[in-house]
Formats: C-alpha cells, sequence, structure tokens
C-alpha cells in the first residue's frame, strides 16, 4: 500500500465550494441553420459585379466548431486588386464625390435597413464562419453593425457642422482591412464612416472568416449602390500587401494585430496615405476594495471571455486591491464553472470555438509558458468537442508582472490575476504595457473613479462596467494599440481632409 | 462580517437580463416546471380565508394533477395563523409542511411580546415553518440592532419551527438596503430569506432575487452556512418560474436547487406550470377549465 496522501490544505477552502451543472442541466437550444443559403464558391466584388478572380485561386474557408468545409472563396492576386482599386477610383471620380450628401445619406441608410431586414441569416452565417456564441452575433455584432451604418448615414450631410470653419473633404479611395473576431461589425466600423465622408472602398475582410463581408456586398448590390463604390476582395496577407502598396490608394485603415500594423506603418511612411491603425491590447481590469464584487467579477469575466477573449480590448489583465483579492478569487473559480463552452450555435452557449488552428496554437503556447513560469491555472470543469478548435476558459493566479502571459497579448479566453496595494500603484501597474487600448476601474466611488480613470493612458476607459460599444463612441488605442478613432465624430477625422 | 459591500443596481439588472436569454427547453424544461411544483409553497392570505378554502387548496398541494402521478406534490401550504390546525389536518400523512406567517403579518407594526406569542401559539398549532415579516419602520429609521434581536427572538419563539424572514424589498427600495436587510435576517437566525408578503405595490423581482442570492453565497461562504431563499409575490407563470430557477441554477448551483433550499411563494401560479407541463406531455395547450382552481 502506497502511504496515505496528506490531505490537501486547499479542501478546507474546498468545503465551501458551490458546485453546478449536477442538478440541472439546459437542454441543447441549437439556433437552426436553415435560413442561411451557402453557396459553393465565392468570387470578388468589384465594380459592383461578383466576379472571379484572375489568380484563378481559391481556397476553404471552414467552420471552426466543426472544421467542416462552408465554401471556397477567391483569394485575390495583385491582379485583382488593381481592378477593385481603379474601379473605386472611377466610382469615386465618376458619382460618388458629387453626390449630393444627403443622396450618399440615403443609400447608408439604405444598408443599414438591409442589415436589419437579413438579421438573423446574417448572425447565423457569423457563428458559423467565426465560432462566436450565436447569442453574441444576434444581439450585438449585427444590431451594432446596423447601429453603425445608420450612425454615419445621419453625419453624411453633416459634416462641416462636425468640423465648424474648417472645409471637410473627401480623400478618394480608402484601403480597409479587418480581422476576424468581429467580421461583419468591424466592416461597418470601416465602411460606414468612409461613404458617408464620400470615400470609395476596398475592403478585404480577413481570410478566416470571409462569408458575412461578402453577404454584405450583395447587400450594397441590392441596395443598388452605384457600382464600384464598395469593393470587396478575399485573400491572404498578400492580398492586404497589395491594397495597402498600391498607389491609387489614398487612406489605408486597418484593424489587427500590432505586428502587422507595424508593417503596414513602414510601408505606408511617405507615401502621403492617410493611416490609422487599431492594433492590439493588454487591457487593465482594476478592482478597489469598495467596488460591487459580484457586479464587478461579472464585469471581469465579461471582459475578458467575451467571445471566447477574441476581443482587442479585452480585459486580459485583472488587478485586485489585496483586501478583497482572496474573495474575488474565490469567485472568479466559482464563477467559470457556470461558463458554457461548446455549440457556438446553441442559444444557451457563452464560449464558442476558438477562430482558427493558428490562434489555438498561439493560445495554447502562451498557457504553457504561463504553467513553466510557475502561474496557477483555474479552468472550468468542461468536456471540450473533439472536433474543432476550442479552450477552457483559464483564470492565472500567482502572476508576476514580468511573466509572458501578463505582457503578451494572448487574444484568447485567459485572464491574469494580479494585486496592488494603493491607487497609485494600480495605475502605475495598469499603464507599464506597450498598450493602450481600454481599462475597466470597478468602484463605488464616483470621484475616485474619475480620478483613476483620467491617469490611465488607454483610449477607452469604462467605469464599473465592461465592453460597452456605442456608434457614438470613439474607440481606438494609445502607444502599441495603434492610433486614430472609429466611432463617433471623431470617427469621421480619418476619412477627411479638413484643409 | 462587517463590511458586507454594496450592489451595483445597473449590473444586476444587466445580469438578470442576460440570463433571462437562457433558452430551456424539453427534458430541462420538464425537469424544471416539475421542481418548480416541488419548491412551492401554495399560499392563500386573505380575509376570506376559510376552512373550505383551505382544505381545497390543501388538497391541491398533495395531487396538483390527479392525472398524472409523476408531478410531485408542492412543499408547503402558506397560511394565515388561524388556518394552521385545518391545514394540518387535512395535510396529515403527506409530505407536505404547513407554513403560517406570523408577527403582524404584514405590516409587523405590533408589539413584540404579542409577536412572539403569536409565534409560540402557530407553533403549539402545528405549523413547521414561521414566515415572519421585518419591522421595516426600524429598518428605513436606521435602528439595525433592533431588527436583529427582534428577528433572534423570533427564531428562539421558533423552537423547532423553520423560520423564513420577508424583507418586504418592496418597502425597503434600494438594492444596498436588500443586502443589508439579507446579512441582518441571516445572522439573526433566518433559516430562509424572503422577499414580499405579497401585500406590498412592487413584490418579488428577478433583480432583488440576484441580490439576495448573491447576500447568501457570501454569507455561506464566510461561514459555510446555507440559508434559503424563497421569492414571493407576483410570480403567476411558468416561464417566469424558469428564470428563477435560471438565477439560482448559475449563482448557487445544485445544493440549493432543492425545496429544502429554495421556494416560490404563490397563490396562482400552480396551474399555469400544470398547463406548460400538459403542453409538454400532449403537444398541445389545454383550456383553463381543465385545471382546477381552488
Amino acid at each position: 500500500m502506497a502511504t496515505e496522501k496528506p490531505a490537501a490544505r486547499l479542501e478546507l477552502v474546498n468545503e465551501r465550494m458551490l458546485q453546478f451543472g449536477g442538478k440541472w442541466q439546459y437542454a441543447s437550444a441549437p439556433e437552426s441553420t436553415e435560413p442561411v443559403k451557402l453557396e459553393k464558391k465565392y468570387n470578388l466584388f468589384i465594380n459592383g459585379k461578383f466576379v472571379a478572380p484572375k489568380s484563378g485561386r481559391y481556397y476553404p474557408t471552414i467552420n471552426p466548431a466543426t472544421e467542416e468545409t462552408l465554401a471556397e472563396v477567391a483569394d485575390a492576386s495583385d491582379t485583382d486588386v488593381d481592378l477593385a482599386v481603379r474601379s473605386a477610383r472611377q466610382a469615386y471620380e465618376k458619382y460618388w464625390r458629387k453626390l449630393k450628401p444627403s443622396e450618399r445619406a440615403k443609400y447608408i441608410f439604405r444598408i443599414a435597413r438591409m442589415i436589419q431586414e437579413r438579421a438573423r441569416e446574417l448572425s447565423i452565417l457569423e457563428t458559423m464562419n467565426g465560432g462566436k456564441p450565436i447569442r453574441m452575433s444576434r444581439d450585438d455584432d449585427i444590431p451594432l453593425a446596423a447601429a453603425h451604418f445608420f450612425y454615419y448615414a445621419g453625419w453624411a450631410d453633416k459634416l462641416e457642422y462636425a468640423f465648424p470653419g474648417r472645409n471637410p473633404q473627401s480623400l478618394g479611395v480608402a484601403g480597409q482591412i479587418i480581422p476576424w473576431n468581429f467580421p461583419l461589425l468591424m466592416a461597418a466600423w470601416k465602411i460606414a464612416p468612409a461613404l458617408a465622408c464620400g470615400n470609395t472602398v476596398v475592403l478585404k475582410p480577413s481570410e478566416t472568416t470571409p462569408l458575412t463581408a461578402l453577404e454584405l456586398a450583395r447587400i450594397v448590390q441590392d441596395a443598388d449602390l452605384p457600382p464600384g463604390v464598395v469593393n470587396i476582395v478575399t485573400g491572404f496577407g498578400a492580398t492586404g500587401a497589395a491594397i495597402v502598396n498600391h498607389p491609387n490608394v489614398n487612406k489605408v485603415a486597418f484593424t489587427g494585430s500590432t505586428e502587422v500594423g507595424k508593417i503596414i506603418q513602414r510601408a505606408v511612411a511617405g507615401t502621403g496615405k492617410k493611416l490609422t491603425l487599431e492594433l492590439g491590447g493588454k487591457s487593465a481590469n482594476i478592482i478597489f476594495n469598495d467596488a460591487a464584487i459580484d457586479q464587478a467579477v461579472e464585469g471581469i469575466i465579461n471582459g475578458i471571455f467575451y467571445n471566447q477573449g477574441h476581443v482587442c480590448c479585452a480585459g486580459s489583465r485583472l488587478f485586485v486591491q489585496e483586501g478583497v483579492a482572496e474573495k474575488v478569487i474565490r469567485k472568479l473559480n466559482d464563477r467559470i464553472q457556470t461558463l458554457r463552452v461548446g455549440d457556438p450555435l446553441d442559444k444557451n452557449t457563452d464560449v464558442g470555438a476558438i477562430n482558427s488552428k493558428m490562434q489555438l496554437d498561439k493560445i495554447t503556447e502562451l498557457v504553457k509558458a504561463g504553467k513553466d513560469e510557475g502561474c496557477v491555472p483555474h479552468q472550468t470543469r468542461c468536456t471540450l468537442p473533439k472536433k474543432g478548435f476550442w479552450f477552457a476558459p483559464t483564470v492565472f493566479t500567482n502572476v508576476a508582472m514580468s511573466n509572458r502571459i501578463a505582457q503578451e497579448e494572448i487574444f484568447g479566453p485567459v485572464l491574469s490575476v494580479l494585486t496592488f496595494r494603493t491607487p497609485e500603484e494600480a495605475v502605475e501597474k495598469a499603464n507599464n504595457t506597450p498598450y493602450g487600448l481600454a481599462a475597466g476601474v470597478w468602484s463605488d466611488k464616483g470621484a475616485k473613479l474619475f480620478k483613476i480613470a483620467n491617469k490611465l493612458r488607454a483610449g477607452v476607459v469604462w467605469g464599473n462596467t465592461y465592453n460597452q460599444f456605442d456608434p457614438t463612441s470613439p474607440f481606438g488605442g494609445y502607444k502599441e494599440s495603434g492610433f486614430g478613432r472609429e466611432g463617433g465624430v471623431q470617427g469621421l477625422l480619418p476619412y477627411l481632409s479638413l484643409e | 462580517m462587517k463590511d458586507i459591500g454594496t450592489v451595483d443596481q445597473v449590473n444586476i439588472e444587466a445580469r438578470v437580463a442576460m440570463l433571462c436569454k437562457r433558452s430551456i427547453k424539453n427534458q430541462a424544461k420538464i425537469a424544471g416546471l416539475k421542481m418548480a411544483i416541488s419548491m412551492m409553497d401554495l399560499t392563500t392570505l386573505e380575509g376570506k380565508d376559510s376552512a373550505g378554502k383551505v382544505l381545497a387548496m390543501c388538497n391541491k398541494a398533495m395531487h396538483p394533477l390527479e392525472s398524472d402521478p409523476s408531478i410531485p406534490s408542492v412543499a408547503a401550504v402558506c397560511v394565515y395563523p388561524n388556518m394552521v390546525p385545518v391545514a394540518k389536518k387535512a395535510l396529515k400523512g403527506s409530505s407536505v409542511k404547513v407554513a403560517s406567517v406570523a408577527t403582524a403579518f404584514p405590516s409587523g407594526l405590533a408589539p413584540l411580546p404579542i409577536k412572539l406569542d403569536e409565534v409560540k401559539r402557530v407553533v403549539e398549532m402545528g405549523a413547521d415553518e414561521v414566515d415572519m415579516v421585518i419591522n421595516r419602520g426600524d429598518f428605513l429609521a436606521g435602528r439595525y440592532d433592533d431588527v436583529a434581536n427582534e428577528i433572534a427572538q423570533v427564531k428562539t419563539a421558533c423552537g423547532n419551527a423553520h423560520l423564513k424572514v420577508i424583507l418586504e424589498t418592496g418597502e425597503l427600495e434600494t438594492f444596498d438596503n436588500v443586502r443589508l436587510a439579507s446579512f441582518i435576517a441571516m445572522q439573526a437566525g433566518a433559516d430562509f430569506i424572503k422577499t414580499s408578503t405579497g401585500k406590498a405595490a412592487v413584490n418579488a423581482t428577478l433583480p432583488v432575487t440576484l441580490v439576495m442570492l448573491e447576500a447568501i453565497r457570501d454569507y455561506y461562504y464566510a461561514t459555510g452556512k446555507r440559508i434559503g431563499m424563497k421569492p414571493a409575490g407576483g410570480i403567476r407563470t411558468a416561464k417566469q418560474a424558469l428564470q428563477y430557477l435560471v438565477l439560482v441554477n448559475e449563482t448557487l448551483g445544485d445544493a440549493w436547487l432543492s425545496p429544502d433550499m429554495f421556494r416560490f411563494g404563490a397563490s396562482t401560479l400552480l396551474n399555469d406550470v400544470l398547463m406548460q407541463l400538459e403542453k409538454q406531455r400532449t403537444g398541445a395547450y389545454q383550456a383553463g377549465d381543465y385545471f382546477t382552481k381552488d
């Protein structure tokens, strides 16, 4: 007989652990995929028409929750991009810049209305192609995408009121490259202000999530926009590079990784192209002793596990004041056990599939680094599906500022918990990062909240909430999180010259 | 526990809104509805209550749907003190408990000796559970010690009977008040904390229930003691009942999904739950007249 194991000291705490999911399980409640009519092959949307790529190349796009191929999508070459930019240039010179602003607004309103009309289909497609829970695509992504078009439609004929005494003029052709975490919403963030300001667009969706952007192309077609005003080209990094480097592009807007952002900035330097970059983040959530703790914990969970942590402003670093650290960690531990991980089409799913194999590998590698460096992981106890890309929600304790998981953007469902003693220390630690996209402050004291918020070097600071988005509110970063703002009046600036 | 912290209203409401999006279908719905019945305190608290009315309700409590033996009996009946002997006799030999309101229900504004005497008498008459009201006047005037002392004395007067403490949350108004009153009640000896008398303008709501469930959770973390929860008043539909159960399921978990730890105080909820269960069984809704009104 082996010697009896000494009782672990942790068991004392475990005595008061809550148990979840043993008594009453929710039956699966999957959204039907019936409204989505997939085509076998998707072509490029250039000059108002779907055209086969000159490259002749197509690549499969999959459902990351099942690894099933959904469709074949065109891979645009330099020649294809050149055609798209030409058509955008022609549309700009021929119609769009000359159109009465109130007429431009009508087209943009029409797009917004058509997104609303097709909301169900679009949200299911978004979930199938990207792996995000249907609750989020249904309640957040698609309604917000429509809201962005509505909002900027309203600005189209009021630009001189947005910038009184200046003379706002459109720039020309905007080349826009968007990521895979909020595919249709990011397309809306890019296209809506560009069109409202009188520019025409060449947009490239991410290679892993092209399908809703291609549906948006169809909406653009159905909305009768003049051909070439919006062009959508699918492909990989090379396609994006062709857009960025095209001499006839006047404006480049990119949302994605800091690594690629740096390459783009180098490429654009000295060309006269206007540039906005919305890049990575390692955003801090700060909980003070006097916060409403349960609601703060809920906000932390939302901040890091929303959309599997595939959010550039995810609150991936949690700073807890020492007086409540033990309490907060215990609550986080219990709370992650109620996260429902699995089929993104199930209406009860909280955490869906990781977007791609590549992203899963990156998360896995960083979590391993966290463990190797002595950080202690706490994970949701759940059975992950065999097919597809999955990662159990993870909370790391015993984390130091110097650990990789506290410094590098993971872009996955992984939270690092750190502690602080005084407000000054909290601000210093929260700002001690190359990034500066967002932050959250949790305190019951209003005055403290505003004081801390003003000291944080982050584009967005949320008070007693997190991940709140609205078209009227500007979003963007400091430092390596990029520059330029999207949303609000400020979101018009990147698409105008005020000379 | 001296520092009980605060509650953020906006985020409580947001959390409830999110939990109300849970889609409860098929087996989960049937299991949830049957669980809801087993957790019900079938209630009649009217001035016109008579023995006849209480007898009829007791029958329904034991056999909610005669035609379907898979449907459990309810947890308890809840009546005024004078009706306790009637209910006790009617429920003899069954698992259904008798709960009585006491302590000058619903206002609680009577001298303490009278309230304690009332509690002793309902227990003598056979009440298994006592639903008391806190003195809201004292609470709102900041005399928290008086509120606590009163609860503690009522607890002693209860003897072995279970004590449910009604906070009358509709009159406390703020979530911070509800949280504080919850802690006062739990620390003073409540076995259950309960939202409402059913007699105020605002009775049980999902957000107020979440606030109380979170207080129960914090008390459990701090002391290891499990306190029960009873929302009461205004819960009329099967859909609402399932929403309450979702709150319990995702806040306190398995240990609270039991009639020992969670109750619904309701007078008209049962028939709607039965109607939904029959719908699940037969695939069609039946008219209200096919369910007895007792």
